[in-house]
């Protein structure tokens, strides 16, 4: 999949050498990787199928070490590629053969808290769970918490506009940062967003944040903090169908209640999880529902009551509530565990990240289940169900001749059910490398151009994670080249290469 | 007039102006026509647009044609029992949703449920190269290419014509209590940050000439719970008084002298203007009426880690919104040659840099 030329060896060398003299003139000896030992540890991201060597790494540890890279990547005309904890599930921190890997691990300090602004100012490379940790103190916590928040970085979290199983609540990336400051590739320093609750001009702060590291490189992030709530309850249900576990969920939310928290597993994923952590679940239901309620204990007290009602009501057909915070833990641990638990039981897996209105689901679990056959692959489904994204967990094994590409095939497949259905082709994971086909099918051509003008507006070159996240549309139409086969060419009106 | 046509009609009518460079103005129920840089070109009117495309309560996701009146939208809401969290401000029953995401208004709530920008979740919008463009969709989580609909919140039909929106909408809360209290204008500000620091069900906050308004939502136990806590004295028919507030219809806004908006950090120390001023968003937000010099306005607002905005009356043509650094206003006009290349979309109303 990788969107790169080849480069021949020799040029490759000179330019290491010429990029990483520049680079050695400006930043501390230690700063500068060019060894291939040295480079293997930022081969891939989270994406780990997917691998690429730097054309070396530069490791800044300040704003104007950082500041210094970015001047030799315009000098050198040399692409840059920004990497926090290399979390990210889409590839967006991939290597770039021919392009500097700006790893922004020494970025890991927390810089300020105030308790009464209810307000962080950390560097990029500062992990998710570390903010709260650090706010708990003053009964603070960052909210966003994508399922890597002991390990991912907050300028991921920026640059990838993660989620988590409490956004339907509270909210992504976006409505959880006050401010950002980034280097431009032309040299500026900028503060997107400011202290107040809204800024002059446009909204560059929604803009940056989920580009992928395609406009600006995240130097500092002022993160939003919430008062921790007093009590959490978690419900756990079983249904005799994940059509009537889907029922559930659309009805809790009929109820007018909007949970903390409200996930789905399928059997397979539950059998996966209870053998690794024996989280206590139901192995007899086909699906089960985790619904959370958080809050006063009165507000809690108050809500379990009408979840349990509708669960009930819509058929469950086992019900259970934490009784304490350990066992809330227990429940959820199965759920925070679901993809390792997966990997246990298969040589590999592959991740989807698709997102649908809430009604498309017993539609879209059927044609999943459909195509499981049909391909030969298994599937376990995992599913923020509050809010609609899907993470479908296809099992295969990458040493089987084909099966991957097999995988991908399938994986295609759901993410065209997923905007068949209105829904979208990445919920939080991001696009990266891994969607960009179907970024073809997502969006028309002139959408696509309206995303390339947009891009040049803060990086007229183009050195900013280059190739990823919006497609060329000459890359689109070799996609539709590829697809002829199955009879849809989505850009008929295209020149094809 | 079917949807396709309108909007062909808004492409062709757009491509026909960029060709000539000439102007359009964008307008809606004409609501906010005193808001922004003075108002140039002929008029393109969306309000014959409207109407709601899709709502269905259970998905929590409404979508709505730009032109459709507030007053429609919150009326089918309401009858399913749900809201626009942002609880936005008409300032005329003729607004359209299309112009309040213009300007991203939003009313009391906003500290605490987010601005009109934090609940659009896509936008349809046709670009100054007369191009129909859908970005966002009807999911609440989508990270599919940049987020150009929040960019439309706020952007004053600068970069676009807004032609249909999706929103996140949310279920009313079961009760609201509104109490009063009496503090000085440093205790308020101290009182509402650390309030919003626990988990109490704030949702608004507004202090005028010694006296505070709070808004509790909630379930019903929280509010109750909540009022105890806090004590001060329970008000009436609260809901009145916040959407006087929301309307600017409190007798602070009767008089017609200039309208300066400052926002700034919450925490910000009481501004000594020597002007009357009324509190909102827990501090965050500062009304202050009189005649501010500009410079004025913009000083103490940035030092206080804001903006300042001339909202209302004073002379436009003089300066409305606050200056951009100038990185940020580099970005700002290749954006807008990005999305409107022969400049003619609403030019000049954002007159904080130069297209």
């Amino acid at each position: 999949m990788s969107a790169q030329p080849h480069i021949p060896q020799s040029d490759r060398t000179a330019r290491r050498s010429r990029v990483a003299e520049a680079l050695r003139s400006r930043l501390p000896g230690q700063a500068v990787l060019t060894e291939r030992e040295d480079l293997r540890p930022y081969e891939c991201d989270g994406l780990s199928a997917y691998r690429e060597t730097p054309l070396l790494t530069a490791l800044p540890g300040t704003i104007p070490e950082a500041a210094e890279v970015m001047r030799v990547a315009r000098e050198t005309n040399t692409p840059v590629v920004a990497r926090g904890s290399g979390t990210g599930l889409s590839g967006g921190a991939t290597p770039l053969a021919d392009g500097i890997l700006l790893s922004l691990g020494k970025f890991n300090r927390i810089l300020s808290i105030d308790p009464l602004a209810r307000r962080a100012i950390v560097q990029p490379g500062v992990r998710n769970a570390a903010i709260s940790e650090a706010a708990a103190a003053h009964g603070l916590y960052y909210a966003p918490d994508p399922s890597s928040q002991i390990a991912c970085s907050i300028g991921g979290n920026v640059a990838e506009n993660s989620g988590g199983v409490h956004c339907l609540k509270y909210g992504l990336t976006v409505h959880n940062v006050q401010k950002v400051r980034a280097l431009t590739i032309e040299g500026d320093d900028i503060e997107f967003g400011c202290d107040a609750l809204d800024s002059p001009g446009y909204d560059l702060l929604a803009t940056i944040t989920g580009s992928e590291g395609l406009l600006a490189l995240t130097v500092e992030v002022s993160v939003k903090l919430l008062p921790r709530p007093q009590v959490a309850q978690v419900v756990m249900a079983s249904f005799a169908s994940v059509e009537a576990a889907g029922e559930a969920v659309a009805a809790v939310i009929g109820a007018g209640i909007i949970p903390a928290g409200l996930e789905m597993m399928d059997r397979l994923a539950t059998e996966a999880v209870e053998d690794f952590v024996h989280a206590g679940y139901d192995l007899e239901a086909e699906a089960i529902l985790l619904c959370e309620s958080d809050g006063t204990a009165e507000e809690v007290a108050e809500e379990i009551a009408k979840i349990a009602d509708v669960m009930k009501g819509a058929g469950c057909t086992a019900f259970a509530v934490s009784r304490d915070e350990t066992e809330r833990l227990r429940f959820w641990s199965g759920r925070k565990n679901a993809f390792p638990a997966v990997g246990r039981i298969s040589p590999d897996y592959y991740c989807i990240d698709g997102s649908i209105p809430r009604s498309a689901l017993p539609k879209v679990l059927r044609r999943i289940d459909e195509l499981s056959r049909h391909y030969s692959l298994r599937c376990a489904n995992v599913f923020h169900a509050g809010d609609g994204n899907l993470h479908p967990l296809i099992l295969y094994d990458a040493n089987v001749p084909g099966e991957l590409e097999k995988t991908e095939d399938y994986a295609g497949d759901i993410l065209e059910l997923c905007i068949e259905v209105g829904g979208t082709i990445t919920g939080e994971h991001g696009v990266g490398i891994e969607k960009i086909k179907q970024m073809c099918t997502q969006f028309q051509p002139r959408e696509l151009e309206q995303f390339h003008s947009l891009k040049a507006a803060f990086d007229p070159e183009g050195l900013l994670n280059p190739g990823k996240m919006v497609p060329t549309l000459h890359r689109c139409a070799e996609f539709g080249a590829m697809r002829v086969s199955r009879g849809q060419l989505p850009h008929p009106d295209l020149p094809r290469f | 007039m079917s949807e396709t046509q309108f909007i062909q009609q808004v492409c062709e009518r757009v491509k026909d102006h960029a060709a000539r460079k000439a102007p359009l103005r964008i307008v809606g129920g004409g609501t906010k026509d005193f808001y922004g840089g003075p108002l140039v070109g002929e008029g393109l009117s969306i309000a014959p647009y409207s109407g709601i495309v899709a709502y269905e309560p259970r998905e929590l996701v409404l979508t709505v044609r730009a032109g459709t009146r507030l007053t429609e939208i919150e009326a089918a809401l309401a009858a399913e029992g749900q809201m626009l969290p942002f609880e936005p401000p008409g300032y005329g029953d003729a607004a359209t949703i299309g112009g309040t995401v213009a300007c991203n208004f939003s009313g009391p709530r906003r500290p605490f449920a987010g601005a009109a920008r934090d609940l659009v979740l896509g936008a349809r919008i046709v670009n100054g190269k007369g191009e129909d463009l859908s970005f966002g969709g009807r999911v609440i989580k989508n990270v599919a290419g940049y987020d150009v609909s929040r960019l439309m919140a706020g952007a004053l039909g600068t970069l676009g014509v807004m032609t249909e929106l999706s929103f996140k909408v949310l279920p009313k809360p079961a009760a609201e209590a509104t109490l009063v209290f009496e503090m000085d204008e440093a205790r308020m500000i101290e009182s509402v940050n650390r309030w919003a620091g626990q988990p109490l069900p704030l949702s608004a906050t507004a202090w005028e000439d010694g006296v505070l308004h709070v808004r509790l939502s909630g379930a019903a136990a929280a509010v109750a719970s909540a009022k105890l806590k806090l004590g001060g004295t329970a008000l009436a028919e609260g809901e009145q008084f916040w959407v006087k507030l929301r309307e600017h219809r409190l007798d602070f806004f009767a008089d017609g002298g200039p309208l300066w908006r400052l926002s700034v950090a919450q925490t910000a120390a009481p501004l000594k203007l020597g002007q009357p001023q009324l509190i909102e968003w827990g501090g965050g937000l500062r009304w202050v009426r009189g005649p501010l010099s500009l410079q004025q306005a913009r000083d103490a607002a940035q030092q206080a880690g804001g903006h300042a905005t001339r909202f209302r009356g004073g002379d436009r043509g003089a300066g409305v919104f606050h200056p951009l650094a100038p990185a940020v206003a580099k970005i700002h006009r290749r954006l807008k040659h990005a999305f409107d290349p022969a400049g003619i979309l609403n030019p000049g109303r954002m007159d904080n840099f130069q297209a």
